[in-house]
């Protein structure tokens, strides 16, 4: 090769390293007003998590990263896992599920992927003036339903009426708690050079089925969400293989934001492998038409997983043998090179990086 | 989406990719990707990385957010900003940055701004508001303008008053000429624009072999069809030959599509000059309504600026946008313009060359290092450890 060229490499290297570190570093909350942008879950949101929200509580007990806060107990060894999220999607009901049962789902499987074992769960809601009985009916024994199925009851619950026009017909608030399984030690800190990522299913559902339900796209599918819980599917996981180290719930920002949260937080690289990705032919049609990344689309029933090479076939055959679980595959390897980054690799032997969403193509998914 | 696959199927794939490096040993050709949607498929699909170092691919002004001056996203804030009006916009235009935020901004502060799929969404919003006026932002070539132009006239046809468009679209042509015009400019052939070509046709890229001794093969946006354009690029090349090729022909006709075109000439007339983003402007470039559509022209029934605004002076899109330095080139790539915080409009849309490469560039180069021979390069990581190797 000419001496030109590589000076040009070199240059070039030069460049996309002072960018690399403009990424990486601290993120800076430059608005002076919300967007949608701060809740799409994406680069924004972290801004504002990280550069307002988690400075002004400075709680010990909050990382920001995490699906669930671990709180320690007084009494004994034992430690409880607790979550909450708010539930805004729109439509309220969607083909595959509803606001409500969105809200226990969520709410469960984020105490799942922490590894923990969910006891109880508060439900709050915000009604607007002029809601019909009905669609409240309808959601609340949605919320029922769902909680029973999962064996996890609702301990209590708040309900505010705001008038007309200051909300949009109704958000639900849940909460959870969990008790923490004392053999696993789930971090994306644990990750190493090596390990092997697996996804539960099929990717993109969840927030493909809510984006075909609103009006404004006009295109017939059969694609429903996914909305699912978990707790069942990740507690078996830990059972075979105790020494997993970490899971996540790719919701807001999909499979693409949960990996390279853990990449950023490890320091490690993470390589996918396009050609390996469960994703339905409809959903890749779906977002070709639409020119969105499967990767960043949310999903409500998938677990991801990064577990130690020598454990990976377990834990995928553990996954397939569960109903949640049947269409498992590994998706991907952790590696020493590209730290903080994840690349992609192509179904055709390119490569490329896969970063975190930015902006929103899809606002009030969940 | 079998339809697709197959031109992503890899061995087809590997087989042109061997190809192009049996036409272009021991040569050295740049082939300028025309359209914004090439430049996504590229990077999308990591393109480059198949291709010997003697072929370089030159990204070119197809990608419509980008083109766009910024002057005429301030026209589109005061639109916006008008009271009780909805504005509607394709999504990327609402991160392009004005001389005074961007629409994301004027919808936190109070703006009535919506996303749409397609301009015939913001004629329903006009049909399920009667009391409100809505305008849609109309920005992209030839290929989303006949759109505009079915919408409108059918607003005419069901007598809405409320619906108007703040027309920006604009035409290729031009654009293309503007670059083989431009000094120092060191093109050997062109991808022609598959979406844009459906409408147009084959006729207009006549001049560029003609004229310019330059071959154009307008291409499909898949793998395979863009390395199959590549071949076709280089074996004009080879044989000292120019011409127009169409690789597209599945979906591309070469007298285009005439009921499209019909729409466009009803509706609309060439502005006799308009700016384009980094290029300035050129002549008899882009649309405007024609005056007997001034109804529903939003530059006519609202008050706009219309000023001319400079880019900031940081930006080099114009460069970028004529192929004369690289995304990487760009004193802000990557540091102050980001795809978060773009400065530049190619930094905002996924078809722009600065997101494109942002995004999924930085590891080919990492190749492209290998390739080159050179031993892997130190770059210092997210906390400063300067042994973080990258190979």
């Amino acid at each position: 090769m000419t001496a030109r060229l590589e000076h040009s490499l070199a240059a070039q290297m030069e460049r996309m390293s002072r960018a690399s570190t403009a990424r990486s570093s601290r993120a800076v909350l430059r608005d002076s007003h919300i967007t949608l942008s701060h809740g799409a879950g994406g680069k924004a949101s972290q801004a504002l998590l990280e550069a307002l929200i988690l400075p002004s509580l400075c709680s010990p007990l909050l990382d920001g990263v995490a699906d669930a806060g671990i709180v320690p107990l007084s009494s004994g060894t034992s430690r409880m896992a607790f979550t909450t999220d708010s539930y805004v999607v729109s439509p309220l009901f969607f083909p595959g599920g509803d606001i409500g049962k969105l809200a226990v789902h969520g709410t469960i499987n984020d105490l799942a992927v922490s590894g923990a074992r969910p006891i109880a769960l508060s439900v709050a809601l915000i009604l607007e003036e002029g809601l019909d009985v009905d669609t409240l009916r309808r959601v609340m024994v949605s919320i029922g339903e769902a909680a029973n199925a999962a064996g996890v009851p609702v301990a209590t619950g708040d309900t505010k009426v705001v008038p007309r026009g200051k909300a949009d017909r109704m958000f639900v608030n849940a909460s959870g708690i969990g008790e923490l399984r004392g053999d696993v030690a789930l971090s994306p800190a644990n990750v190493r050079p090596g390990d092997v990522v697996l996804v539960s299913g099929w990717i993109g559902d969840h927030g493909m089925a809510v984006m075909l339900a609103r009006e404004a796209l006009e295109l017939e599918s059969e694609i429903a969400s996914d909305s699912a819980a978990l707790h069942g599917l990740a507690a078996a996981l830990l059972d075979a293989v105790p020494r997993t180290r970490v899971m996540k719930d790719p919701t807001r920002g999909g499979v693409a934001t949960s990996l390279n949260e853990v990449a950023r937080c490890a320091g490690v690289g993470i390589a996918i492998s396009e050609s390996r990705l469960p994703i339905r032919p409809e959903i890749h049609g779906a977002c070709e038409i639409l020119g969105i990344d499967p990767l960043h689309i949310a999903n409500e029933g998938k677990l991801l997983a990064i577990v130690p090479p020598e454990n990976a076939e377990r834990a995928l055959s553990t996954l397939r043998d569960h109903p949640l679980g049947s269409a498992a595959a590994i998706i991907g390897e952790v590696r020493t090179e590209h730290p903080g980054m994840v690349i992609l690799q192509t179904a055709i032997g390119g490569a490329r990086v896969l970063d975190m969403l930015v902006g929103d193509p899809l606002p009030r998914i969940c | 989406m079998r339809y697709v696959d197959e031109f992503r199927e890899p061995e087809s794939v590997r087989r042109l990719a061997t190809e192009i490096e049996r036409l272009a040993e021991g040569r050295r050709y740049k082939v300028m990707e025309v359209c914004g949607g090439h430049t996504h498929a590229i990077y999308k699909h990591g393109i480059q990385d198949l291709l010997p170092s003697g072929v370089e691919l030159v990204h070119g002004p197809g990608c419509p957010v980008c083109v766009i001056p910024m002057g005429r996203i301030d026209d589109a804030m005061a639109i916006a900003r008008t009271p009780s009006l909805i504005f509607t916009t394709f999504g990327d235009m609402m991160r392009v940055p004005s001389s005074n935020g961007t629409l994301i901004d004027a919808k936190a502060d109070g703006a009535d701004v919506r996303f749409v799929y397609s301009p015939l969404d913001a004629l329903k919003l006009a049909r399920d508001n009667p009391d409100r006026e809505v305008v849609f932002f109309a920005v992209g070539f030839e290929t989303t303008a006949p759109s505009t132009a079915a919408t409108v006239l059918r607003a005419r046809d069901e007598g809405l008053r409320n619906f108007s468009i703040f027309n920006n679209h604009v035409t290729i042509i031009p654009a293309i000429k503007a670059i083989l015009d431009s000094p120092g400019m060191q093109l050997d052939g062109f991808i022609g624009p598959g979406h844009v070509s459906t409408i147009i046709g084959l006729g207009p890229f006549d001049f560029i072999p003609a004229r310019y001794g330059k071959p154009v093969v307008v291409a499909g946006f898949e793998p395979a069809d863009i390395l199959q354009s590549i071949v076709m690029i280089l074996r004009q090349l080879n044989d000292g030959s120019a011409a127009v090729e169409n690789q597209y022909a599945r979906v591309v006709r070469a007298g285009g599509n005439p009921k499209a075109l019909e729409l466009l000439a009803t509706t609309m007339e060439l502005r006799p000059y308009f700016e384009w983003r980094g290029l300035g402007f050129i002549s008899q470039s882009a649309l405007r309504l024609r005056p007997e559509f001034s109804n529903f022209d939003a530059e006519v029934r609202f008050a706009v600026p219309g000023l001319r605004v400079t880019d900031p002076k940081a930006c080099q899109c114009g460069e970028v946008l004529k192929g004369v330095i690289k995304p990487w080139q760009c004193r802000v790539f990557g540091t102050a313009c980001t795809p978060e915080v773009p400065i530049g409009s190619c930094m905002v849309s996924p078809e722009g060359a600065c997101a494109a490469y942002y995004n999924y560039g930085r590891y080919s180069l990492m190749r492209e290092q290998e390739r080159a021979g050179g031993a892997s390069v130190v770059m210092p990581g997210a906390g400063g450890t300067p042994d973080e190797v990258l190979v």
